[in-house]
């Protein structure tokens, strides 16, 4: 197993650990947003308490390893005929903060079908589903980091949040990383979707550059000819406070 | 490239597709796992105190020996895995099999009463809250390092309470938000 995922056994004996690092301000949202209602009933309205990191914080569950069929990365060849909308393939790569492969390591993706309706009980959206759609895949990242998803690109679909409210389509990613606090759900987006200015989930964010994080990019490299379009989305994790500097 | 990590998102109400449908864990000690066995039931309420049924619940602690599962072995397959994950139902609660933690190396000298941590997502969560179950009547929480940086009025809303009506049973509420609000960590 790679160094980077696990913590180093000897300072946990000597019972030094290595924290986890903070994030910097603005890169990631508040609890509390108006503008994405639910947030008003059920952000926390006291301060949170500062927690020094112990062994809880920096260990975690190496999770979700058995049980992974190759067409858990394919969300088109899940049922007996192919999904109807556009094909694509997502591709990327997951570091750690300091730049470390997180190699290993689970990923799991779900997301609506190419007419925005998620095959979901609560999802009451008037539009079709898709006998041969699912929308849920998982995969383990490589060696290098380097994770592949096979996918249709998903719908825009409209949310009861404020008037006239439409979500920008987008795929939702979980993943560990090593420390029960790298933990990361997050939202991958695609280029140029005009709905981005209206989402207060994406503008949650308070740092535009970190927005932009989540918007993947178009990837000729990926795109493979006569089959399908191709975007890039990497992933950063948190890393650790004691080797900012090491590559 | 920016190594700054990338920022979280909400899970959305329709997280079980890609989490608990088919990846759910209530049981966190299988049989074989040493230790007291206990049941753990979380019930969540928003800030009208309404129950929230569509949140996730997400537990990682230690086995009965205060050890952490070694991330070499924790397998899916083996008796204790450590981690436990759940979508909250349509009554805003869920319950966990697993076995009491033993106490757990804390900074310098001190030990940490056992306890179990906690991540709770959600839609109208933009990001991951982090609590701690602690269990009520536990002489060692006296001197736990976490809880005593807790305002002593706060404290308890982290303690997990016997169930009266189920011997091994234990609840946990979360208030999200407001009266009895319970305590979040920035970790």
């Amino acid at each position: 197993m790679p160094s980077s995922r696990i913590q180093d056994s000897s300072s946990m004996l000597s019972g030094a650990i290595v924290p986890i690092r903070r994030h910097e301000p603005g890169t990631q949202p508040d609890y509390l947003y108006p503008a994405y209602r639910a947030t008003r009933l059920r952000a926390p309205s006291q301060p949170l308490i500062f927690l020094p990191h112990t062994l809880s914080e920096v260990t975690g569950p190496v999770f979700g390893h058995s049980g992974i069929h190759p067409h858990d990365q394919d969300l088109t060849v899940q049922h007996a005929g192919e999904p109807l909308g556009e094909r694509i393939i997502v591709r990327g790569r997951v570091l750690d903060g300091d730049g470390h492969a997180v190699s290993n390591s689970l990923i799991e993706i779900w997301q609506a079908n190419a007419a925005g309706r998620y095959s979901h009980r609560k999802d009451d959206h008037p539009a079709p589903l898709d006998p041969n759609f699912s929308g849920t895949g998982r995969t383990l990242t490589d060696n290098d980091g380097f994770y592949s998803f096979v996918t249709i690109k998903p719908g825009a679909y409209p949310w009861r949040n404020h008037d006239n409210a439409w979500r920008p389509a987008h795929i939702h990613f979980s993943l560990f990383g090593p420390a029960f606090v790298t933990r990361l759900i997050t939202q991958m987006y695609f280029p140029g979707d005009p709905l981005f200015a209206y989402d207060p989930i994406l503008q949650s964010i308070p740092d535009e550059r970190a927005r932009q994080r989540l918007v993947s990019r178009f990837d000729m490299e990926t795109t493979k000819p006569e089959w399908a379009l191709g975007y890039r989305f990497d992933i950063v994790l948190r890393g650790r406070e004691s080797t900012p500097f090491e590559k | 490239m920016d190594l700054t990590p990338t920022p979280s998102q909400t899970v959305g109400p329709y997280l079980h597709l890609g989490l608990t449908d088919a990846r759910s864990i209530s049981r966190i000690a299988k049989d074989g796992a040493k230790g007291e066995r206990l049941w753990l039931t979380f019930r969540v309420l928003d800030g009208d105190g309404v129950l929230v049924p569509d949140a996730l619940i997400e537990l990682w602690q230690a086995d009965s020996e205060g050890n952490y599962a070694p991330q070499e072995s924790s397998a899916d397959s083996t008796a204790f895995i450590g981690f436990g994950r759940l979508a909250t139902a349509d009554d805003g609660s869920c319950t966990f099999e697993t076995i009491r933690p033993g106490c757990v190396p804390g900074p310098g000298e001190t030990v940490q009463a056992p306890h179990i941590n906690v991540s709770i997502l959600g839609r109208g969560l933009l990001k991951r809250l982090s609590t701690r179950v602690y269990f009520a009547g536990e002489p060692a929480n006296a001197a736990d390092p976490v809880l005593t940086l807790v305002p002593e009025n706060r404290r308890a809303t982290l303690l997990a309470q016997p169930d009266p009506a189920r011997t091994s049973n234990w609840i946990f509420h979360v208030h999200l938000r407001g009266e009895g609000e319970t305590v979040f960590f920035d970790v």
